[in-house]
C-alpha cells in the first residue's frame, strides 16, 4: 500500500478520554483508502466510534481529551498534515470542510431545508448567491433527496421524515465538497426503506469522496465496503479487503465476531 | 371492602380539595371582573390618575417593564449561555446556579430595600430608573434559569453536527443552539415579563409612584400596582373603584401575556 492511494493514514494513534486512566484505543495503525468505503466494525465499547470521531477532531468539542500518535490526511500531492497537530480555529475549520461527518440520529438544524445545506457554505466564507443556489441544488440532487424536496426549499427541515432528515444532513456534508466523509452508524434510527435508501447513496458517493462507516450491522459492513476493520476493546485486531475479513479471517476473534458468537 | 372505601375516600377528599381551590380562584375572578368592569369607563384610560383615570399609571408601569426586560433580557440569556454551554458544568456554575436559584426566591421586598440603598438614598429620591433596575433584578435569575433548562433540552449532536460543519463555537450557539430553543426562551422571557409587571415591592420605595404623567426617568415614576396599593387604602368610594378597574386591568393584562405564551408554546410543538 502506498501513500498515492490513501487519503488518511492513523499511526500508532491512542486516545484517552478526559478523567479515564487508560486510554480507549491503543496504537492504532490504519489506512483509509482514496475513493473506498471502509467500514469499522466491532462490539460495542471496542472504540469504533472513537476512533472515528478523532478523524476530524470532534472531540475536542469536550474538554480535556488526549491524543497520541498520528492522524494524516493526504492531499492530492501525496503530502499529509498530522490533524492532531492542528491548533488554530482556522485549521479546524479547513479540517472539518474536508471531513464532513453524518451521525447516528439525523441532526438538521431549526431552518429551512434550503438553509440547512447552504448553512456549511456559508460557514465556508461563501458569500455569492448564485454559487451557493448552484451547490446547494447539487448537494441535494447528490444526496438524491432534490426531487422530495425542490418544490418546498423554504419550509422548515423539521418536517421531513427521520430518513428524508437524513439525507438532507449527507447533502450538507456533500455541499462541502469533502475528501473524506465520516458515518457514525448512519442508518441505526431508520427504517429498513430509508436504510436502504442511505445505503444506495452511500455507494453512489464514493466516487467522489472516501468514506469511512461505523456500523453494528455485519450484514451493512459486507454489502458497502470495500475495506473492514475490526477492533476490540481498544485494539485494532484485524484490517483487510472485506471479502477476506469475512470469509477467511486470519485472527480467531474476528471470526469469532463475524460469526456472532459474541459481541 | 376496606379498600373500596379508602379508594372513594381519596377521590372525595381530593376533589373536594380542587372545588375549594378553583372556588377561590373562580371567586377573586368574578369579583374582581364584576367590581372591575362595574368601574371602568372610557375615561379611565383617557385620564391620569390627578383627573380618576389609569392612563399614566399603564404607561409608566409599562415602561418601567420594558425597560427592565431590555436589561433583564440581554443579561439573563448571556448567563444562562454561558452557563449551559461555556462553563463546562464546573464548581463556578454550580455556584452561580445556587445563586441565582435563590435570587429567584428572594423576597421581592428585599430587592426593593437593597435598591434603595443603591440608587434612592445617594441619589436624593425616588426615580424611575431605580424602579427599572429592582424589577430587572427579579427579572434576571427567572431568565437565566429559563435559557439554562432551555438550551439543556437541545440536542448535543446538534452542536456536533454544526462543529462537523466547520462552525466555530460561538457561531454554533447563537445560530443553532439558541435557535432551537428559541421557542422556550421566548416564553420564558413572556412569562417573566408577566411576573414582573404584576409586582409592588419593589417599586414601592424605589421609584413610588406618581399622579401625572411624565417619561421623566429621574422623577418619581406613575405605577399601576402601586397606585392600587394606595388607592384601595383611601377612604372615599371613587378611589377604591378606581382602584378595582385598575386591578381588573392588571389582571386582564397578566393573563393575556400568559394566554400569548402558552399559544407559542403549543403553536411550535
Amino acid at each position: 500500500m502506498t501513500t498515492d492511494t490513501m487519503i488518511m493514514e492513523v499511526k500508532d494513534f491512542s486516545f484517552t478520554y478526559a478523567g479515564a486512566s487508560s486510554p480507549s484505543l491503543k496504537k492504532i495503525n490504519l489506512p483509509i483508502e482514496k475513493n473506498k468505503i471502509t467500514a469499522l466494525i466491532g462490539p460495542s465499547g471496542c472504540g469504533k466510534s472513537t476512533l472515528l470521531r478523532s478523524m476530524n477532531r470532534i472531540h475536542d468539542l469536550y474538554p480535556g481529551n488526549h491524543y497520541e500518535g498520528e492522524i494524516r490526511l493526504y492531499d492530492g500531492d501525496g503530502k499529509g498534515g498530522n490533524i492532531l497537530e492542528i491548533k488554530k480555529e482556522n485549521d479546524f475549520i479547513k479540517l472539518r470542510q474536508d471531513v464532513g461527518m453524518i451521525f447516528q440520529k439525523p441532526t438538521p438544524f431549526p431552518m429551512s431545508i434550503y438553509d440547512n445545506v447552504a448553512y456549511g457554505l456559508k460557514l465556508a466564507g461563501i458569500k455569492d448567491k448564485s454559487e451557493i443556489q448552484g451547490r446547494v441544488e447539487k448537494a441535494l440532487q447528490d444526496a438524491a433527496i432534490w426531487g422530495e424536496t425542490k418544490d418546498r426549499l423554504k419550509e422548515s427541515a423539521m418536517g421531513l421524515s427521520g430518513g428524508q432528515q437524513q439525507r438532507l444532513c449527507i447533502a450538507r456534508a456533500v455541499a462541502l465538497k469533502p475528501d473524506v466523509l465520516l458515518f457514525d452508524e448512519p442508518t441505526s434510527a431508520l427504517d429498513p426503506i430509508s436504510t436502504g435508501a442511505i445505503e444506495e447513496l452511500i455507494a453512489e458517493l464514493k466516487k467522489d469522496v472516501s468514506i469511512v462507516i461505523v456500523t453494528h450491522n455485519m450484514q451493512q459492513a459486507s454489502r458497502l465496503s470495500n475495506y473492514t476493520a475490526f477492533m476490540y476493546l481498544g485494539d485494532l485486531i484485524e484490517y483487510g479487503k472485506t471479502d477476506k475479513i469475512f470469509l477467511n479471517p486470519s485472527v480467531k476473534l474476528t471470526e469469532d465476531y463475524i460469526t456472532g458468537r459474541f459481541g | 371492602m376496606n379498600r373500596l372505601f379508602l379508594n372513594k375516600a381519596i377521590l372525595m377528599l381530593s376533589t373536594l380539595s380542587a372545588v375549594i381551590g378553583l372556588g377561590f380562584l373562580l371567586w377573586i375572578l368574578i369579583t374582581l371582573s364584576y367590581k372591575g368592569i362595574m368601574s371602568l369607563h372610557w375615561s379611565t384610560f383617557t385620564n391620569d390618575l390627578v383627573e380618576g383615570g389609569i392612563r399614566n399609571l399603564l404607561v409608566g408601569q409599562f415602561t418601567m417593564a420594558l425597560m427592565a426586560s431590555a436589561i433583564a433580557v440581554p443579561i439573563g440569556m448571556l448567563a444562562g449561555i454561558y452557563l449551559r454551554e461555556y462553563s463546562n458544568n464546573g464548581k463556578l456554575a454550580a455556584v452561580m446556579r445556587n445563586l441565582s436559584d435563590v435570587m429567584m426566591s428572594a423576597p421581592s421586598i428585599v430587592i426593593g430595600v437593597f435598591v434603595f440603598a443603591l440608587l434612592v438614598d445617594p441619589f436624593g429620591g425616588y426615580n424611575g430608573w431605580a424602579g427599572i433596575v429592582a424589577l430587572a433584578i427579579m427579572m434576571i435569575p427567572i431568565i437565566i434559569s429559563t435559557t439554562d433548562n432551555m438550551l439543556s433540552l437541545v440536542p448535543q449532536e446538534l452542536r456536533e453536527a454544526g462543529m462537523a460543519l466547520g462552525g466555530s463555537k460561538h457561531k454554533i450557539i447563537l445560530q443553532i443552539v439558541v435557535k432551537a430553543a428559541k421557542v422556550g426562551i421566548t416564553t420564558g422571557v413572556l412569562l417573566s415579563f408577566a411576573r414582573i409587571i404584576g409586582e409592588t415591592a419593589p417599586l414601592l420605595f424605589t421609584s413610588a409612584n406618581n399622579q401625572f404623567f411624565t417619561m421623566d426617568l429621574t422623577e418619581q415614576f406613575p405605577s399601576l400596582t402601586v397606585s392600587i396599593y394606595n388607592l384601595a387604602t383611601y377612604p372615599d368610594e371613587a378611589s377604591r373603584e378606581l382602584a378595582w378597574a385598575a386591578s381588573f386591568v392588571l389582571t386582564m393584562v397578566v393573563l393575556l401575556i400568559n394566554l400569548v405564551g402558552r399559544f407559542i408554546t403549543r403553536s411550535k410543538k
